[in-house]
């Protein structure tokens, strides 16, 4: 939203590194096993806020482990990732690092959005109930107003008309959509989208697609997992090619998707073709 | 019946069959039949069995009748007598502090069951293996004698000053004893159902509410437990049901509950029979009314768990239904009938 004059005067224009705003997201030398599978070696990444970044590569590439590290879901074995300057998951004290309490984890997640692959709506909720619970459970925020604000989301989602519904009776779209309102509830400096429109049928991914279109022209800083190859080609600002743990390539989507220089890249995307 | 529609019924297949035969002869064409109206398949067996159990209700129904050792007329005495009222309210006060201890304890037993601190988790689970070994009988008896063992129960530091104490065989009453026999071993029992509920949760819920900033006690409060209800509340149903027929153990130790009340009459008046008989009867209402209640709370938790719009507190209160779901197959097969018997 601070982004709006910004973005309305280039929509779909890569950011210029120059103009861009500080680095909102850095990881440096990010590894993560799980038991002797070691399945992030060494990734670094800056995510600048208001950019679109899109994480592309294989199955078993790493991408949705890294994401899942952003917001501490996952925990880091080696390196370090800063979101809006914190240390996630630790604490530095003059040369030693602590692990943060679970509470100070909790803490962090609140600027973090993030929208899963299977939705995951609480489904004893109805979708306003979905959206208000975290504003009014966790930011305190009063009913009234969480309940305005969340109204609002949806009709951004375009789904006013199923505040009073149950997941459930909701389209696999329509679920998306209204994880995505909660997920905007808390109004995060950073969203998180890992694979969201893999579960869906092919003719609901586009109205997932148009909704987060919509976020990235607001100007919200956006990190997404996804094999939609033409989402990354028109909305990111950046795309980044991840392989074996490593992110190989990264770049302005022509550079990455119209002229790849890694062989690993060209053989996935021409998979696309 | 059947009797009546059968002969009807025969000579329409009959006719049927050799409609079949004609049209068979030309492959290209598929007959024109409609269904609606067709007869249904007789079942001789379900009415030979339905008579079977006829002739038995009706010896049933003799015996009940005509055996002068139900003493009916004391049965109908003892029923609304108010000592058995007081044992009555005994047994349900009994069920329900005991299954608040037992769902209490058994969703902190199982919370720290699942927790990640290792030696709590092995306690929690010693204290279900502990509890689940033992008939409840014998806790009961052991609770009821507690004062042999522990002659005095004091609280106070460990190993230092004691705060507050007194004689164990004034502290433990039989209903004390009973309370926590009954309590502590449902506990056990409950924990498991809570865990296997939590356990039936998908992770993704958790994960999600997390990534929303919610703490882990608020996860489970909001999130978690709810859901988990809808696998908790069926199998918690029959533990308060199992609970509620159970505390006829307390007899043993001498606590006046429903049991205990007829037998002290029975002891005196030796109307053994007409008062087993009441006693009989009001565990049969109560565990009528509990069955009642138990298909209203599961209806509640049932709600958002299914694609058809979830129905309000008062609107299964009443037992109000929904539209039945396919109206228009019912209308049609009404107006078909009559076209075939012309036919």
């Amino acid at each position: 939203m601070i982004k709006d004059a910004l973005a309305t005067d280039a929509p779909a224009d890569p950011v210029d590194p120059a103009t861009a705003g500080p680095p909102l997201v850095v990881a440096h030398d990010v590894h993560k096993r799980f038991g002797h599978l070691e399945v992030l070696r060494g990734i670094d990444l800056e995510v600048r806020a208001g950019e679109v970044v899109v994480l592309l590569g294989p199955s078993g590439s790493g991408k949705s482990t890294f994401l899942r590290c952003i917001n501490h879901l996952e925990q880091i074995d080696a390196g370090s990732i800063h979101v809006g300057g914190r240390l996630i998951g630790y604490r530095r004290s003059g040369s030693r690092v602590h692990h943060l309490r679970p509470r100070e984890v909790t803490r962090q997640r609140r600027d973090i959005g993030m929208v899963f692959q299977h939705f995951n709506l609480f489904p004893h909720l109805t979708v306003l109930s979905n959206v208000m619970e975290a504003p009014v459970g966790v930011l305190r925020t009063p009913k009234a107003e969480a309940r305005e604000t969340a109204l609002a989301l949806l009709e951004r989602v375009g789904l006013s008309d199923k505040a009073s519904a149950y997941p459930r009776q909701l389209s696999g779209g329509q679920q998306q959509r209204v994880a995505i309102a909660r997920a905007l509830a808390m109004r995060p400096e950073l969203m998180l989208f890992d694979e969201p429109t893999s579960a869906l049928d092919p003719e609901l991914v586009g109205e997932v697609l148009a909704t987060m279109r919509d976020l990235a022209r607001d100007g919200l800083t956006m990190l997404v997992v996804t094999h939609e190859i033409g989402f990354a080609k028109e909305v990111a600002d950046r795309v980044v090619f991840m392989d074996g743990g490593r992110v190989l390539e990264s770049g302005t989507p022509r550079e990455v998707l119209d002229h790849p220089t890694h062989e690993r890249t060209r053989a996935f995307l021409g998979r696309f073709l | 019946m059947a009797t009546a529609h059968s002969p009807t019924t025969t000579t329409t297949t009959k006719a049927t069959q050799s409609a079949q035969e004609d049209t068979a002869a030309a492959p290209d064409t598929v007959p024109a039949v409609d269904v609606a109206g067709a007869a249904p398949v007789r079942h001789p067996l379900r009415w030979l069995s339905v008579l079977v159990l006829a002739v038995l209700a009706a010896q049933l129904g003799h015996f009940l009748v005509t055996n002068p050792n139900f003493e009916w007329s004391t049965v109908g005495g003892y029923f609304g007598a108010q000592v058995i009222g007081e044992g009555i309210a005994t047994t349900i006060e009994l069920t329900v502090v005991a299954m608040l201890i037992g769902i209490v304890g058994g969703v902190l037993v199982a919370v720290g069951r699942m927790s990640e601190n290792r030696v709590l988790s092995a306690v929690c689970g010693a204290y279900v293996w502990f509890f689940r070994g033992i008939p409840v009988l014998v806790q009961l008896v052991f609770w009821y004698n507690l004062s042999a063992l522990l002659p005095r129960i004091s609280f106070g530091v460990p190993f230092g000053p004691e705060f507050i104490g007194g004689q164990t065989n004034s502290l433990i009453t039989p209903l004390l004893a009973a309370i926590l026999g009954l309590g502590l071993n449902e506990a056990a029992y409950m924990a498991e159902i809570v865990r296997g509920g939590l356990l039936g949760v998908d992770q993704g819920q958790t994960e999600a509410a997390a990534a929303l900033g919610m703490g882990r006690a608020r996860i489970l409060r909001r999130v978690v437990l709810p859901q988990a209800m809808r696998f908790i509340v069926p199998p918690t149903g029959s533990q308060v049901i199992n609970m509620m027929k159970a505390t006829s153990l307390v007899s043993v130790i001498a606590l006046a509950d429903l049991l205990y009340t007829v037998q002290s009459i029975y002891n005196r008046t030796f109307e053994t029979i007409p008062l087993l008989i009441v006693a009989c009867l009001w565990y049969l209402v109560m565990t009528s009314v509990l069955y009642v209640g138990q298909s209203f709370i599961e209806r509640y938790y049932a709600r958002g768990a299914t694609r058809n719009a979830p129905q309000g507190f008062w609107d299964f209160a009443f037992f109000r239904r929904r539209a039945a779901p396919f109206p228009a197959a019912r209308e049609r097969s009404t107006p078909s009938t009559p076209e075939k018997e012309t036919r």
